[in-house]
């Protein structure tokens, strides 16, 4: 009998997790998104009961994930192409971000041009002095080739060429890669000759954001659309998700899931 | 006749119990199949990376992608960069680390008194137990700003960070497999060097040493393995950029940073490309451990 009942107790401790990985909701996608993500997963546990498993691996994956079913829900800090979408999914922006193009506390510079910046990353500048700095080089940071904030940087700032008929990256090869926001961060954070870009909800007060044409990358800004250098969230979904999913989305576009973004420095849709 | 009889029938026996030998031929099985899963692992990883990785060298071409050098994906998959980047820093890890590990075992082994083994020893130890993670951060808080001021360059994230972080990882490998090999060795040796008039010192370089060749050299093989592969660290310090480098004070980009970074999102002939990294770089550890094994039998002979 004390075996039986040892057996069923193994047995339900086995099955347990399996019971109630049914009502987690899984989501996968942009690191920049995951941020602001899993604070959303916390409070919606916590008042609602259910479980939200949030990972970070890049934009690019969690489209894939989503389009393939091995998460219920992939985050984008990056438009998703219409190429990129089939006909049983479907997209939904939940907020809005500014990229921060960031330098060390000790950089005297406070703006620079878009079109400073783009020469910068394709390398054309080196030297601090070249756009009104100290006679110093520049150390060029950018993200590793599936982050989402460097397809909207590289877009957004015309950082494309053609090479045998593709859209390939126009950043300089020699430039550093950080994987991750955070490890940018710590570069730029570290390093008083470095140029970094960020999510503008990853920034604080261990470095700087540069003004963009005269133009202080603010919320306020974003929203009026006077700074420039802004993506949205987005997520994508099944149309066959399961209902804790779309529920999930409900509460992230409801005015408690708005007011969580703009705390965490993003901009709210509605 | 009933003697020989009973001889003939327990000889009979003894056959049958010998035939019907269970435990022994389950354990037989048993070694076999536990021999069978590393050989096993090997074929399939093997078998995987050319299935998935051979699309990119029909399309690309063997040698753009071997001695190309730029690498923009989608168009270009020129991975020469990184294998220069890989060599260096492992050869880099090699030239500072395995000397130093070496002296540390013959130290241990032979010269250290007691309580100061007592001391080295653990601490060795320790150090092959830390996380690749916990190393880069390491590097990236300690080793890249001393560079930074050390060279009186603009940024730290350089081979030559990869290559300390990479000589200090090695070094517990290295220590351990020479120490136990010069200890392992029959104390005759020493013993019939001193009574020539050999001098300690001297008993330790021209006996001691080459008799455990053998096993030093399995170290260091294990060492270079271990720095080849590795990648968590190397991400952080090295800088990553795929660009070719042009002195061990640039950043770049090692054939295991490249498959890690871009692994989770690649799809295609770019997949496939990194599949292909994957390929030269069993092969390099394929040709490293046959030239050392080469190298250790012919020594022995």
């Amino acid at each position: 009998m004390k075996k039986v009942i040892g057996l069923l107790a193994a047995v339900s401790l086995i099955t347990a997790p399996f019971v109630q990985a049914s009502t987690t909701i899984t989501v996968s996608g942009s690191t920049s998104v995951t941020n602001v993500m899993e604070v959303l997963a916390e409070t919606y546990q916590k008042t609602e009961g259910k479980n939200v498993e949030v990972q970070g691996t890049g934009s690019s994956a969690g489209i894939r994930a989503a389009k393939d079913g091995t998460s219920m829900i992939g985050m984008s800090s990056r438009d998703v192409k219409s190429s990129e979408m089939t006909a049983d999914t479907e997209k939904v922006v939940i907020a809005r971000d500014g990229i921060a193009v960031t330098v060390n506390n000790a950089n005297p510079i406070q703006n620079l041009s878009k079109d400073q910046i783009a020469k910068i990353y394709r390398g054309e500048i080196k030297n601090w002095n070249q756009v009104g700095g100290e006679n110093k080089p520049i150390v060029v940071v950018t993200r590793d080739a599936a982050s989402g904030t460097r397809g909207a940087f590289e877009d957004m700032m015309k950082l494309k060429r053609k090479v045998n008929g593709m859209k390939v990256s126009a950043i300089t090869p020699t430039a550093q890669v950080g994987n991750g926001n955070g490890m940018v961060k710590t570069i730029v954070a570290n390093n008083t000759f470095a140029i970094g870009y960020i999510s503008l909800g990853s920034v604080d007060s261990s470095l700087q954001a540069l003004k963009v044409d005269g133009i202080a990358a603010t919320d306020e800004n974003i929203a009026a659309g006077q700074y420039t250098i802004a993506r949205p969230f987005v997520v994508l979904i099944k149309n066959n998700v399961a209902q804790e999913a779309r529920d999930f989305i409900d509460y992230i576009l409801s005015n408690d899931g708005q007011n969580i973004i703009a705390e965490q420095g993003y901009i709210r849709i509605n | 006749m009933d003697t020989v009889n009973k001889i003939r029938t327990s000889e009979l026996q003894l056959a049958q119990k010998q035939t019907y030998d269970w435990v022994g031929k389950g354990f037989h099985l048993l070694f076999l199949c536990s021999a069978m899963v590393g050989v096993v692992s090997v074929a399939t990883i093997g078998g995987f990376l050319f299935y998935e990785g051979l699309p990119a060298f029909q399309e690309a071409g063997v040698s753009e992608l071997i001695l190309g050098s730029e690498w923009l994906p989608p168009a270009l998959f020129g991975i020469f960069p990184m294998i220069v980047a890989s060599l260096i820093s492992t050869a880099g890890a090699v030239i500072i680390g395995v000397p130093v590990a070496i002296l540390t075992a013959i130290f241990l082994a032979e010269l250290a008194p007691k309580w100061l083994a007592d001391i080295v020893r653990p601490a060795v130890e320790l150090l092959a137990g830390i996380p690749s993670v916990v190393y880069g951060f390491f590097g990236l808080v300690i080793i890249v700003p001393a560079i930074e001021t050390l060279f009186n360059i603009p940024a730290g994230n350089t081979i030559l960070a990869g290559i300390i972080v990479l000589a200090i990882m090695i070094l517990p490998t290295v220590i351990t497999i020479s120490e136990t090999s010069l200890r392992a060795l029959p104390s005759v040796y020493k013993e019939g060097a001193l009574a020539l008039g050999a001098s300690h010192i001297y008993s330790i370089f021209k006996v001691l040493v080459p008799a455990a060749r053998s096993g030093i050299l399995t170290g260091v093989a294990l060492g270079v393995a271990r720095a080849i592969g590795e990648t968590m660290a190397i991400i952080m310090v090295m800088g990553n950029a795929p660009a070719m480098p042009g002195s061990i004070l640039e950043p770049a980009r090692t054939l295991t940073a490249n498959i890690a970074m871009e692994m989770s999102y690649a799809t295609g002939i770019h997949a496939s490309a990194l599949y292909s990294t994957g390929i030269v770089l069993l092969v390099f550890i394929v040709l490293l451990n046959t030239t050392l094994l080469y190298v250790n039998r012919k020594r022995s002979c």
